[in-house]
């Protein structure tokens, strides 16, 4: 039991003035090697068409923006992936549950609901939404009963799954496309319409703004109350402008996209506004699907780092039996890890079938591959017991950012799988390498 | 002390479980008074461990009856053990690898504060208190307890069973990864939770101890009970019988 921990000025003198920047702020490393590897990718894209093609795309408000809209669907499923594969389970069924949802909801607000309420009735995409989550929510509370009560593994359940609800939404809609969706609905998907524009965006920003700076005084607050060691002042400044500044740099960015001419002259048209010479500068704003994303981000993370609930899924993946002598219903946790995940489908099913204006039974098709691997990427172990839900959104990112980027340059979809798949062993192994330094 | 006509606190009696074909435990009944260490002794392999998980509701026992101040009670998970203020500290820890000191010590029990959202900081706090006490140079609060040595991570097990008010407490080899200060401190411990007046199982297999710090010891071989005797007439030479030849001394028959 004797401890060997360095004097503090022993360890102060010894390390540069990054170590020192790094644990002053308590930054987590992997995070800026997340962050990193980002800002990589979107500068060599962009350098890469400045050089070989007719200027930088990838760098512009527009790119980013649709980067944004992108990311949203496969970064809210990975948020909930954490918590299955934290509990070394896995949910290879995500992208046919978000298949069977959207082609539900799209049934509902097209084939049933208008001959009841009308069309265009505005309880249309409410009731429609709902129901979506909660198909998923079920599912997925299938899959954890028969993973937790009948002991089936969650692989073989869910690869079940994903044949079974791929089919089950083929079956539903007989193989149709259903559209045109809900007006109302459709603004979940994002689009000039589906976006809060350049004031919706700065009340967004200044809340986070000032969120941001709440966290960090009542964190010290809270630290200075039981007296555990503060971050020095100077430490919680540069946090704080770290912050502000990319909230503020994401409201400048989006709003910079303005809306293509033809939509401002049709808007301009029904709103009765002329339309003066040099055109109407109309801001995007954030997506709405977006705001979704960050908003699961926010309340997946407060689930996993501050509630019970979150602690009980760390503590299963670390030691199974541990969490189950120390009392915490281990099976019924299964059930609820697993309907979390389907619900979180059954939004990105919303978001998805929003944007592309319809539902196909083949919507999703190979999303699980991409959820489980943003949420690896993110720093996700597949041995349990370890992943953040931020890594898994950045992992998100940068799955999109790869995918994204080789579509601007003129990859064709063939060498695409190449890298991705590539990308995602060596994220991988990175990662291995970093545990075993960092250990 | 058994000879006291007063009930047990714990009486768990007559228990068998057998794992496939294998009778770990073999009818067994053993029982302990309040502010009474009880010590459980035998090989590897005997059944100690799989007899006190049925106390503490990690197994379910085949057969057999456990008994708290005379009431029969059924403990079915470690819920149930809990709620009736049975704490343990397993042979195996049972400590959550990736987790803190402070996280495996509440799990299970988390403090809460307002909105029902995790108080970490209190949670800290008071890990860091009741580590003052019983393992004053344990500083890694901070640290996943996969970073601990095996001492630490024992004070951890110790602390997690001695926080929250036990009546009856396990320990299943409690010293094992401790040196000998350590070990000299858990003693002091034990016998400090004795005159508190919880009642003590005690898994060790340092005959030395058990005799120092018991009032009786059972003795286990092959998943059955050799027999249980004062230690104040035994020797230890009698016990170290017992243990071996599976038989009871004679003048403890
Ligand atoms: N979960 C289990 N499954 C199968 N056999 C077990 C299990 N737990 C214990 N046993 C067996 O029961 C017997 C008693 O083990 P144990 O109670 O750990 O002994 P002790 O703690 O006295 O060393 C051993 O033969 C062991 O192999
Ligand atoms: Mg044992």
């Amino acid at each position: 039991m004797t401890q060997t921990t360095p004097t503090p000025s022993a360890s102060q003198t010894s390390e540069g003035a990054a170590a020192r920047f790094l644990r002053a702020t308590e930054i987590d490393t992997r995070l800026l090697g997340m962050v990193g590897a980002l800002v990589l990718i979107w500068v060599g894209f962009d350098l890469y068409g400045e050089m070989f093609k007719n200027g930088g795309q990838f760098l512009t408000p527009r790119n980013l923006w649709n980067l944004s809209v992108q990311t949203a669907s496969i970064g809210i499923m990975a948020t909930g992936m954490v918590m299955v594969i934290v509990t070394r389970n896995i949910d290879l069924s995500v992208g046919s549950i978000l298949g069977l949802c959207a082609i539900v909801m799209g049934e509902i607000q097209v084939n049933i609901l208008p001959q009841y309420l009308g069309l265009g009735h505005p309880l249309i995409w409410i009731i429609a939404v709902l129901c979506g989550l909660t198909v998923g929510g079920l599912i997925g509370a299938l899959h954890g009963f028969l993973v937790a009560y009948g002991r089936i593994p969650s692989f073989i359940v869910t690869l079940g799954g994903l044949l079974v609800w791929r089919g089950a939404a083929f079956l539903v809609a007989r193989g149709e496309t259903i559209s045109p969706i809900d007006p109302t609905f459709q603004l979940l998907g994002g689009g000039p319409y589906g976006s809060v524009g350049a004031t919706g965006s700065w009340i967004v920003g200044l809340i986070a703004v000032a969120a941001i700076l709440w966290m960090l005084k009542s964190g010290r607050d809270r630290r200075r109350k039981h007296g555990f060691a503060l971050r020095p002042m100077w430490a919680e400044y540069v946090l704080a402008a770290l912050g502000c500044g990319l909230v503020i740099g994401a409201v400048l960015l989006v709003n910079a996209y303005p809306w293509p001419a033809g939509i401002v002259k049709a808007y301009a048209a029904t709103h009765g506004i002329t339309v003066p010479e040099g055109g109407l500068f109309i801001s995007h704003g954030f997506a709405i699907p977006v705001l979704i994303l960050i908003a699961v981000g926010i309340l997946v993370t407060v689930l996993a780092t501050r509630t019970r609930f979150g602690r009980y899924v760390f503590a299963m993946g670390g030691n199974p039996d541990a969490a189950e002598l120390s009392g915490i219903n281990t099976r019924l946790m299964t059930v609820k890890i697993f309907a979390l995940m389907g619900v979180l489908a059954g939004l990105s099913a919303v978001v998805s079938s929003a944007r592309l204006n319809s539902a196909t039974n083949a919507l999703g098709t190979l999303d699980e591959l991409y959820v489980i691997a943003s949420a690896v990427i993110g720093g996700t172990s597949l041995a349990g017991g370890i992943g953040t839900i931020y890594g898994a959104i950045l992992g998100a990112l940068v799955m999109q950012s790869l995918q994204t980027g080789m579509v601007l340059i003129g990859f064709d979809a063939a060498i695409q799988q190449v890298v991705v798949g590539g990308v995602l062993v060596l994220a991988v192994y990175l990662d291995i390498l970093y545990r075993r330094k960092s250990t | 002390m058994n000879a006291e006509p007063k009930t047990p606190l714990v009486e768990m009696r007559d228990i068998s479980i057998s794992f496939g074909g294998i009778k770990a435990v073999d009818h067994v009944t053993i029982d302990v008074h309040a502010g009474e260490v009880v010590g459980l002794l035998g090989h590897n392999g005997a059944g100690k461990s799989t007899l006190i998980k049925c106390l503490s509701g990690a197994y379910r026992a085949d057969s057999g009856d456990i008994y708290i101040n005379g009431q029969k009670v059924v403990i079915a998970n470690p819920r149930d053990a809990r709620a009736h203020n049975i704490e343990t500290i397993y042979q195996t820890l049972a400590l959550a690898d990736n987790l803190d000191a402070a996280s495996n010590l509440f799990l299970g029990r988390e403090l809460v504060g307002a909105g029902g959202f995790l108080d970490d900081a209190r949670m800290e706090a008071e890990t860091r208190k009741i580590m003052a006490r019983l393992n004053p140079n344990f500083r890694k609060f901070n640290v996943p307890v996969s970073a601990l040595s095996g001492g630490q991570r024992q004070s951890v097990a110790i602390a997690r069973a001695v926080y929250f008010d036990a009546k009856i407490l396990i320990m299943d080899e409690p010293t094992a990864a401790l040196g000998p200060h350590e070990t000299q401190m858990v003693a002091e411990l034990i016998q400090e939770l004795k005159r508190q007046g919880l009642g003590i199982f005690l898994i060790d297999h340092d005959i030395h101890a058990v005799m120092k710090l018991c009032d009786r010891a059972s003795v286990m071989k092959n998943g059955q009970l050799v027999g249980t005797v004062n230690v104040k007439d035994v020797t230890d030479d009698d016990i170290l019988g017992m243990i071996i030849l599976g038989k009871q001394p004679a003048k403890a028959q």
